[in-house]
């Protein structure tokens, strides 16, 4: 196995030289049709240790962790945990994602649980749309919600913030 | 009987009707519910798809809290369940994982406990005769299809789901209620998830076939326990636009639970006429 | 008085490369009683035997340690030079320096040569207790019994019925014919099952020399190769007798049931069958002549999807084996559904294609081919019913894509596994089976068709799946070993086995339920506990079990043993 294969099997804890390509990944997948690849592709690439190619994809943003492939997988190889392994890698070695969208979506939530404990809507939202400079997608569906009282204006705070401090900072890459 | 209660973020935001329905009716059948204290954000999606160690850590903590009362931890969210059993299993494995979460939050790990979803709850011996034993109106006539999605079943590792391609247990608490479950082959398919935020066109082309596929079944109204699934079939179905309700909320029907009204005000899709 | 020679060899440089053998002869010349000691280059070869014999001969050796590799190599060959100068075979014993000895200790040789020396010292002290034995001969009943009655058990029948032997036949099913009366036609040149199975039958049914017992079973067996008593419930509910020297487990095999694959629908969509229940499907087109409709509605298929390795190679939820047979019956499958159903399209979603017996690859090419049968590579991971359609996810690897597709039936090469109660046959027969339930062969090179028990014989697809060609071939390897062990008049066996001092034994009873061959039991009237030598495989459970000291391996005695270790013990501690 190369070094990089090697590397994020033992960070994901996934087999991934047992895959023996038989699509069945692919086949389920309900993301598939917005990667390079599909499923199968992305894991025989990191067989063949095309990294730099791999941390730079679509795929590696648009799986959307359903768990599918990885429930069905013959040899249990779950491509979630592999998707999770290489966005750390990705976001430490700070190669620009593929899908700034997400990534915004994925550091807004992450950010609004370290500052309140809890995730408040309305904050990360706005954050959200703030890191991807996208004011009007889906203007329509979120004014229904905030209208329904569904999004409310103040957060909930945890008292414990030093415990998700704490966590915050046992991240693997020192966030 | 008494189970720990985790309400989860969205209990006083998205899924505001979703934690109401459910009080109400545990409040029906008799089983208390104790909300843990000072609970933090299970991670959702967004803290395990940057960090593994934060994405359990997050739900470890609460994990914690809920063992000092030694009480099954409930959590009615299906992404809040699945993180919470994810974390679960780090910690019963005890493994290097296990040795870092309970060093970062300075805590043992020595009263194990259980982490249920409803499915689990349903799965009692005996919570078929409690529902049908509270049924004030009998939803005769009612059409419904369940749907699971899946933080409900999957991994099976995770949740210990033993039939997690054809679970049926919602459709037993739909029946027990008095409504038709039709069955169909797209309950465990995925709503789109997060891409209802990133990519809302992808989850509307998902939601649109799901929706269509529940018409062709045959359904009123699709049932859920997720609160990414309901926002995601509530908000982007397209045309079709079946009712999504959670299945406490179809249980509280049932049981006549009051301040039902103000629950269907939350639908974006109106569930109101279903019931008349 | 011991005449003791001792015979080093070097392996060329196996055993010489790291131990002195002139030295290990010089040292072994010192010890008491040893009258003869040297060194060859390959005592295995006729000029080194022949340095042993001359020796016998010549010196009158009285006793032969032989320093080579293990005696699993080339005990046999030693002996049998000993018993050509008239020396009891059981008085040469090996020593074994090169497994136990030069191998492991390379570079080192000085050490090499120590333990060397000190191996063939304690195997002296060993041999020089020896006492001359002569074979066990035991009487032996020319009979034989096989267990189910499929192609491989009718085979095997036929066969040692033809050859003069009494067979008794034992099928469970009220008629015999196995698995292979479901099938319609066969690969690769499409026979008909029937026209291969059908004249087998009536002949199995009016052969004199079969027994036949259907809609029966075996309860009980008892005794050893050449002496077996096997109890049978009939039909009719009876109990039956049958004495038989040796017996063949042909009990076949069962599909993996469809409800295991969930994801595919199985148990619970009509249009998902499995590979079975669409060759009935097949062969009753053939018979009425009318096209093969699909199940839940009775309309003719005009597409067939077939997904191979349906529970196989999939060692995270099923069967972590290849199945075999799926591959070739699926491309007939296939070929077959076009010529019932004129245009009608194939589809067979395939990992690989797996041809590996004579004219199979040239069958499958030609069938796809000449009828385009589209093969898709890719596990299927989804399939569900759509108002009657079979809709179906899968992916094509080749062309890196997924598919989305509608198929009026979906046909399920399932796993093959071994036939439903494996585990009470294999209790019954003493047949170890292996992680998958497959009856287990001795050796999967030397001795493929042997169980783990002398005198029972496996073929078929108990032994690992198989197609008709190889179940044949297999049965008939039993029959040849059956009849192999009837030419002899009775059976020999090795005589180094336990024995009973009757003055020490309490009748105590402990050794009886310690042996693990049944071999030993309480004679209440002598008041003590006997072996029975045909059944005794010489393990020594016995021995250590005994309080009273009262039990021993022959030529293994605990004083043999305690001897070997004093001469090693001395030398550590001298050093």
């Amino acid at each position: 196995m190369n070094e990089f294969a090697k590397e994020i099997s033992e960070r994901s804890g996934q087999p991934i030289s047992s895959c023996y390509q038989c699509g069945k990944c692919s086949a389920g997948c309900p993301a598939v049709q917005w990667f390079e690849w599909p499923n199968h592709g992305f894991i025989r690439k990191i067989q063949l240790g095309a990294k730099e190619e791999l941390l730079k994809s679509h795929a590696l943003w648009m799986c959307i962790a359903c768990e599918t492939c990885g429930t069905r997988c013959p040899n249990d190889i779950h491509i979630s945990s592999i998707m999770d392994a290489m966005r750390s890698m990705a976001k430490a070695e700070k190669v620009a994602s593929a899908e700034p969208s997400v990534m915004a979506f994925h550091t807004s939530f992450v950010d609004s649980v370290a500052k309140y404990g809890r995730v408040h809507e309305m904050s990360m939202l706005v954050n959200y749309k703030l890191k991807t400079r996208d004011f009007f997608t889906d203007v329509g569906v979120g004014m229904k919600l905030f209208f329904k009282g569904k999004i409310p204006l103040k957060p909930s705070r945890v008292a414990g913030k030093a415990d998700i401090d704490k966590v915050m900072a046992s991240s693997a890459d020192k966030r | 009987m008494d189970l720990s209660f985790y309400p989860g973020c969205t209990a006083h935001s998205t899924a505001w009707e979703f934690i109401t329905s459910t009080r109400a009716v545990f409040d029906v059948l008799g089983h208390n519910l104790e909300e843990i204290e000072d609970w933090n954000c299970c991670g959702g999606a967004s803290a395990r798809a940057l960090d593994r160690m934060v994405g359990l850590g997050l739900p470890a903590r609460n994990l914690f809290t809920a063992q000092e009362a030694g009480r099954t931890l409930f959590a009615p969210c299906a992404g809040c369940y699945n993180n919470l059993r994810r974390a679960l299993k780090a910690l019963e494995e005890g493994g290097e994982e296990a040795d870092a979460l309970k060093k970062t939050l300075g805590r043992e790990w020595d009263k194990p406990i259980d982490v249920w979803s409803l499915v689990e709850f349903f799965q009692r011996p005996e919570a078929m005769e409690e529902i049908r034993n509270n049924v004030k109106k009998p939803l005769e006539g009612l059409k419904v299809v369940a749907y699971y999605g899946c933080q409900l079943v999957r991994p099976p590792k995770v949740t210990d789901a033993t039939n997690w391609e054809n679970p049926t247990t919602l459709e037993s608490a739909c029946e027990a209620a008095g409504a038709c479950a039709i069955d169909w082959s797209y309950k465990v398919d995925c709503c789109g998830a997060d891409m209802g935020i990133s990519h809302g066109e992808h989850a509307g082309t998902i939601c649109s076939n799901l929706g269509v596929k529940a018409a062709e079944a045959g359904a009123d109204a699709i049932v859920v326990s997720c609160g990414l699934c309901h926002a995601n079939m509530d908000m982007r179905q397209g045309e079709v636009k079946l009712p999504v309700l959670y299945i406490t909320e179809l249980l509280g029907e049932a049981f006549q639970c009051e301040g039902r009204d103000k629950w269907w005000k939350k639908h974006v899709i109106d569930p109101s006429g279903l019931f008349k | 008085m011991e005449k003791i020679g001792v015979f080093v060899c070097w392996c060329g440089s196996n055993i010489a490369g790291s131990v002195n053998v002139e030295r290990v002869a010089e040292l072994a010349r010192e010890l008491p009683d040893v009258i003869h000691a040297e060194n060859y280059m390959y005592m295995c070869s006729d000029p080194g035997q022949e340095l042993i014999k001359a020796a016998i001969r010549d010196k009158g050796l009285n006793r032969v340690v032989v320093a080579s590799c293990s005696p699993r190599m080339h005990e046999k060959t030693f002996r049998k030079a000993a018993t050509y100068e008239g020396l009891n075979p059981f008085l040469v014993e090996i020593a074994n320096v090169r497994e136990q000895c030069s191998w492991v200790h390379q570079g080192d040789k000085d050490a090499a040569t120590r333990k060397a020396f000190n191996i063939v010292k304690a195997t002296i002290a060993k041999v020089r207790r020896n006492a001359s034995l002569e074979e066990i001969r035991v009487p032996l009943t020319r009979r034989a019994m096989v267990v189910g009655a499929g192609i491989t058990g009718l085979t095997a029948a036929l066969e040692l019925a033809d050859a003069g032997y009494e067979t008794v036949v034992v099928e469970r099913d009220d008629q015999p014919g196995g698995k292979l009366r479901r099938l319609s036609k066969t690969f690769p040149y499409h026979e008909t099952a029937d026209a291969i199975l059908l004249p087998r039958i009536e002949e199995l049914k009016n052969h004199e020399n079969i027994t036949l017992y259907l809609g029966s079973k075996v309860t009980e067996v008892t005794g050893y190769v050449g002496n077996f008593e096997v109890k049978i419930e009939t039909s009719q509910g009876e109990e039956a007798e049958e004495e038989i020297g040796a017996l063949v487990v042909a009990t076949g095999y069962d599909l993996y049931p469809v409800e295991k694959m969930s994801e595919y629908g199985g148990g619970k969509i009509a249009n998902v069958v499995d590979s079975l229940t669409f060759e009935e499907m097949l062969k009753k087109s053939m018979e009425s002549g009318e096209p093969v409709k699909r199940p839940s509605d009775g309309k003719p298929i005009e597409s067939v999807m077939f997904i191979q390795c349906s529970g196989s190679r999939d060692p995270e939820h099923h069967k972590p084996y290849c199945s075999r047979v799926c591959c070739l019956y699926t491309s007939k499958q296939a070929t077959l559904i076009s010529e019932q159903n004129p245009g009608a399209r194939a589809f067979v979603s395939f990992m690989d294609i797996r041809t590996d017996c004579k004219l199979t690859e040239e069958y499958s090419q030609q069938n796809t081919e000449e009828l385009g049968i589209v093969y898709i590579r890719g596990r299927v991971s989804k399939v569900w019913d759509e108002n009657g359609d079979v809709g179906i996810w899968t992916a094509d690897t080749i062309s890196d894509q997924r598919i989305e597709m509608k198929t009026d039936l979906v046909v399920l090469a399932m796993a093959v596994e071994p036939s439903k109660g494996y585990e009470e046959v294999s209790q019954l027969f003493r047949a170890s089976t292996d992680t998958n339930g497959f009856f287990q062969e001795s050796h999967i090179k030397l001795r493929p068709v042997e169980s783990s028990t002398m005198g029972v014989y496996l073929a078929g697809a108990a032994q690992y799946p198989k197609d008709i060609t190889d179940s044949v071939s297999q049965a008939l390897a039993t029959a040849g070993k059956i009849q192999s062990l009837f030419a002899n008049d009775e059976l020999t066996q090795d005589p180094l086995v336990c024995s009973v001092d009757p003055d020490l034994c309490s009748a105590c009873g402990l050794c009886v339920p310690t042996c693990p061959y049944d071999a030993r039991e309480v004679d209440r009237r002598a008041q003590f506990s006997r072996v029975n030598e045909a059944l005794c495989q010489g393990c020594g459970a016995c021995v250590a079990v005994c309080p009273n000291k009262s039990c021993g391996v022959k030529n293994d005695s605990p004083t043999q043993v305690l001897n070997q270790i004093d001469v090693l013990v001395e030398d550590e501690s001298a050093a």
